[in-house]
């Protein structure tokens, strides 16, 4: 229950952040796509240097989590150029359009776009199709 | 008195959008908590999960494998990230809308998405002119854009912020990889793509 609400936490603060960061803005993602503005990049780029110093620290001096855990090495996938770019590129397409970035459809949801259930079913359908014609993909 | 006004000039402070450098440092503390809580940073997951719950594993075996009480903190991180957003928007909301450069408004204004009037709620954060219940094509184009992160993301395990928030910090190749993906389609989209579908559309 404790946890729960440490999970809730989190999950609150990342909600006031992408909003007030304007994360969740696809005004922005479609002007970061254009080049017209740092504002998304320095998001990124200032979130990915501090969580690598984080990790990459943390693991080597064998940092232990909130239950005396040690901290896990995120494992990555089996290396198939095709595939990741390839998966890559069919997310790429839809991050582009209008509310499609998964943690903002959440977000966008307490703000007040109520499109973005529609958004989810669509994300839920695509999830859906991945799963009936995966052995079809290279993997 | 003293506290009540220092109260309002630190909410007046943190109303103003925060720098990209705030923000950043913001998305970084989440991935911290949730490393230190021992779990790592992910929300298109909860697609599959939604999926399993609805009965997909009837359609698919590839739902049935889901181990769902591992990813019950998920429920609670995004319940939190839903009431974040109405924080954000209701109780400390911007003055102003998105401040976004005038190339791009102008830009817009030509592919006729007019900035701000096409987010109805007026906040530039969605253009509900495009993306909406009430017209075929706002239809259309709200469920191309979840089918293609719903698909792309199950295919490379991971969106925005399993690879490129988290994958990256974990020097992970196959998320570098991914990313790189995720920029060819968006640029795809964003220059050559995204116009003609509106005009196709509306």
């Amino acid at each position: 229950m404790k946890k729960n609400i440490l999970y809730l936490l989190t999950g609150t603060f990342f909600g006031i952040v992408m909003t007030k960061g304007e994360i969740v803005s696809w005004y922005r993602i479609h002007e970061m796509f254009r080049f017209e503005s740092f504002h998304m990049y320095g998001v990124i780029g200032t979130a990915v240097l501090l969580n690598m110093l984080f990790i990459q620290w943390g693991l080597k001096k064998g940092w232990k989590n909130l239950w005396g855990e040690p901290l896990e090495a995120k494992p990555p996938l089996p290396l198939n150029v095709k595939r990741h770019l390839l998966a890559g590129t069919i997310f790429g397409l839809g991050w582009a359009l209008p509310g499609a970035c998964p943690g903002p459809i959440y977000v966008l949801l307490g703000i007040g776009y109520w499109v973005v259930l529609l958004i989810l079913f669509g994300a839920l359908l695509g999830t859906l199709t991945y799963g009936l014609i995966r052995h079809k993909l290279p993997h | 008195m003293y506290l009540n006004t220092l109260f309002l000039n630190v909410l007046d402070f943190v109303s103003q959008p925060w720098h990209w450098a705030v923000a950043g440092t913001g998305i970084s503390l989440v991935f911290i908590a949730l490393a230190l809580l021992g779990r790592h940073f992910g929300v298109s997951s909860t697609f599959e999960q939604l999926c399993a719950v609805a009965g997909a594993g009837r359609l698919s075996d590839y739902f049935r494998s889901i181990d769902l009480p591992s990813n019950k903190w998920r429920i609670f991180f995004l319940s939190g990230a839903v009431l974040g957003g109405y924080i954000g928007s209701h109780l400390i909301p911007s003055p102003e809308p998105v401040a976004i450069s005038a190339s791009t408004v102008a830009e817009l204004e030509s592919i006729g998405v007019p900035y701000p009037e096409s987010d109805a709620l007026g906040l530039g954060m969605l253009p509900t002119s495009i993306s909406n219940f009430t017209t075929t094509g706002g239809v259309v184009l709200a469920l191309l854009g979840g089918f293609l992160i719903g698909f792309g993301a199950r295919y490379g395990r991971g969106c925005t912020s399993g690879h490129a928030i988290t994958g990256l910090a974990h020097l992970n190749l196959s998320s570098l990889l991914t990313v790189i993906g995720f920029f060819i389609g968006g640029l795809l989209m964003t220059h050559l793509f995204f116009a003609p579908l509106l005009r196709l559309l509306f």
